[in-house]
Parts: C-alpha cells; sequence; structure tokens
C-alpha cells in the first residue's frame, strides 16, 4: 500500500510552510513539496520590513528557513521535488513529481507567483543579456551604467530605488501619468536626482546585438515610437499565478488565480489555496501566513467530514 | 564534503586538473537567485551521483568569469578533463539542475 497524507502543500514559501506548521500542530500527516528553497519569493528579497514581529527587518531567506524548521518541529516533511502533473479528483489526490508520485486526502496549494513578463517575442532572447526581473539580485551588473525600470507600482518603485544607488541613470517606464506605488516606496524616488519619469509610454521593442542596448517606447496616448539607449531593462509589471498544473481542474479567475475566499476552499472539495496563489486584496508575507493558519481549520474540517 | 571557494590557482589544479568531473557554480554573495541556489547545492552536494562542487566568486575571481563568458550568475559549468559542455543559468528548481548534470554527465 502506498503512503497517503492527510495533506501535501505544494510550495514552501510562507503560506505552505504556515499551512505545515498549523496542520503538523493539528496531528495531521503533512508533507511540504518544495522545488527550490522554502521562502519562495520571499527569498529574493534580503530584507523584510513588514513581517509584525521583526522590529529590525529580517532576511527574506532566513525568515523562510525559521518558517520550515518551525513547521518541522511539529513533525511536517519536506520533499524536495518539483510537481510535474495533478489530479485533484481522484481520491486519494494524486501530485507526480520529478521524485515520484505523492498520494495524500487534501491538498494546499501554495504554489505563489512570478515576475510578469512584458510578453514581447524578442524578450527571451534578451533575458540575462540585459533584461531582468529582480533588481535586488542582478542590479549589481548595472553599477555604473543606465537602465530603466518597466513598471509604476510597488516592485517598481523599490527596483528603481535600488537601482539608483547603483546607476548612473534610472529611467522608469509607466504606461500611466502616475505611480500606483505607495507613499513610502514613490517618495525618495521623487528625491532622487538620477530617476527620470517617462510617463504614458510603453515599452513595445527590445533592441540590441546578442545584448540589450535600446528600447523602443511608444506613447501610449499618441502611439508614437521612439529609442531610448540603456544597458539594462528591469521588469516590474505585476506577478503571475503560478497556477498551470491547475488549470481546468478548479476554478481560476480571469488573471488566472485560484477561486478561494477566507476559507482557502477551491472549487473542488479537498482542495485548498493559500498565499499569492488565492484571489485575494493584498498579496504579503503576513496574508499568505494567515492564509495558511486558515486552512488548516479547513482541511480538519474536511478530513472530518470523510470519517463519518 | 564542503563546497570550497576557487583561487584561480585553485581552480587550474582543482577544476582543469581533476582526474574526475567537477561542477563548478559562478555566484557573488550579493545575487539574489544565488542565494536561493546555495542550500540546493549543498543538499547536492556529497549525494550519490554529484561530483565534487567547486565555487567561482566572480568579484574576487573576475578574470575567471570573463575567461568563462560567465555574464549572468548564477552559473553552473560541469568540467570534464579542462573542458566543459552546456551552460545552465539561474536554473528554478532543483530537478532542473539534478537533469541538466545528467545530461552532462553523460554528453
Amino acid at each position: 500500500m502506498e503512503h497517503v497524507y492527510d495533506t501535501v502543500i505544494i510550495g514552501g514559501g510562507p503560506g505552505g510552510y504556515a499551512a505545515a506548521l498549523y496542520c503538523a500542530r493539528a496531528g495531521l500527516d503533512t508533507l511540504v513539496l518544495e522545488m527550490m528553497t522554502p521562502g519562495g519569493q520571499m527569498c529574493t528579497t534580503e530584507r523584510i520590513d513588514n513581517y509584525p514581529g521583526f522590529d529590525e527587518g529580517v532576511d527574506g531567506m532566513e525568515l523562510g528557513m525559521r518558517m520550515q524548521k518551525g513547521a518541522e518541529r511539529f513533525g511536517a516533511k519536506t520533499e524536495y521535488a518539483e510537481v510535474t502533473a495533478l489530479d485533484l479528483a481522484a481520491e486519494p489526490k494524486r501530485v507526480e513529481t520529478s521524485a515520484g508520485a505523492v498520494l495524500a486526502r487534501t491538498v494546499i496549494l501554495a504554489t505563489g507567483a512570478s515576475p510578469r513578463e512584458l510578453g514581447l517575442p524578442e524578450e527571451a532572447q534578451y533575458r540575462g543579456r540585459g533584461v531582468s526581473y529582480c533588481a535586488t539580485c542582478d542590479g549589481m551588473f548595472y553599477r555604473g551604467k543606465t537602465v530603466a525600470v518597466a513598471g509604476g507600482g510597488n516592485s517598481a518603485a523599490e527596483d528603481a530605488r535600488v537601482l539608483s544607488k547603483l546607476c548612473t541613470q534610472v529611467y522608469v517606464i509607466h504606461r500611466r501619468d502616475a505611480l500606483r506605488a505607495s507613499r513610502a516606496e514613490a517618495a525618495p524616488l521623487e528625491k532622487a536626482e538620477n530617476v527620470t519619469f517617462l510617463w504614458n509610454r510603453r515599452v513595445a521593442g527590445i533592441r540590441g546585438e546578442g545584448k540589450l542596448s535600446s528600447l523602443v517606447l511608444q506613447d501610449t496616448k499618441t502611439g508614437e515610437e521612439s529609442e531610448l539607449a540603456v544597458d539594462g531593462l528591469f521588469v516590474a509589471i505585476g506577478r503571475v499565478p503560478n497556477t498551470a498544473l491547475a488549470k481546468g481542474q478548479l476554478e481560476l479567475d480571469a488573471y488566472g488565480y485560484v477561486k478561494a475566499d477566507e476559507t482557502t476552499r477551491t472549487s473542488v472539495p479537498g482542495v485548498f489555496a493559500v498565499g499569492d496563489v488565492r484571489t485575494k486584496p493584498l498579496r504579503q508575507v503576513c496574508t499568505a501566513a494567515a492564509d495558511g493558519a486558515v486552512a488548516s481549520k479547513f482541511v480538519e474540517e474536511y478530513l472530518s467530514t470523510r470519517e463519518n | 564534503m564542503a563546497i570550497e571557494k576557487m583561487t584561480a590557482a585553485r581552480f587550474e589544479r582543482e577544476v582543469l586538473q581533476a582526474k574526475g568531473a567537477v561542477l563548478v557554480e559562478f555566484s557573488a554573495p550579493w545575487c539574489g537567485y544565488c542565494r536561493r541556489l546555495a542550500p540546493v547545492l549543498a543538499r547536492m552536494d556529497g549525494a550519490a551521483g554529484t561530483p565534487p562542487i567547486a565555487l567561482v566568486d566572480i568579484d574576487e575571481e573576475p578574470q575567471l568569469a570573463e575567461r568563462y563568458g560567465v555574464e549572468v550568475i548564477p552559473t553552473l559549468l560541469l568540467f570534464q578533463n579542462g573542458e566543459h559542455g552546456e551552460r545552465l543559468i539561474a536554473p528554478g528548481s532543483q530537478a532542473q539542475v539534478e537533469a541538466w548534470l545528467k545530461k552532462e554527465q553523460e554528453a
């Protein structure tokens, strides 16, 4: 007989490990599947200042490791494997991974989100050759150079702030005429002398011989095109949920997020969604962790109704 | 086994002149993707099928990075008899590293 877990959690970010902590403490046989390193998106940031309890901020990777240890202290297990297919309708539910199949009575989707791409045909060919999706990761390559940031939200503002300290010149390219970023994120940029805002424009093309050397910008009002010489482009135009594997098996919203309310229950009984992958108004470490705690309650409820 | 940081001299001796294959990671302390990859390599290190792993800090050894055309980090190269094959840049999962390594070892 193959082993059947009470719950298998896909993704080892804050949502996943909070769910693991609560499920393990409730006595459930709990497995977390993580394909890389615990912490998820937190890993690429060295300082998280908005997770309560860390008055001086906390390194994202350290927080991820601590969340993992906390869950494992109560018996949750971690398997480092990549999920390749899901069968959410089966009983028990079946998760195919790079390390073999895993069976579980419930599944918690905690797969998070990834950076959204511009969608240009030439984008992939310039990835790592001038196009980046993480300023804190790749910013140092552009020390003393000229770069552009595409986007107008909090992550774009944060990227522009990081880059303004390293680069000679930072252009912020936004399709509207004002940032969507919060005041706390936007204010330092308006003061920085080497940050220039290019409003009402979008990146329409990437040019360069093997390596990015300029961008084609299109005015969103007039449609007029212009060229901007830069050494690097940082894309920060939001995120896309990692729901490709679940597509067609449960309800997603128009943007691909898993439809689930505050109970984290999805359209499929016994399947739950926590963190950035779920439809919700605010995607933060702290709201992901909260989802994880809530999910355990409804996993327990689901399991108890199945027993009777 | 520990993953050791190479100087140019050690690289020559312990990677290029090694009897067997050596997996080399080019990285830097400020690189976010590299930090995320580090625990993956630490887990793989010493496991069956994994060759010795060596680290090159591209800030400390810029000439090694240049010599192998490393423009993005993390970059992984498998060296055998002083030569390397296809590079793996910023892998997104442990499974991806394992699959690449297997392919390189069979090449």
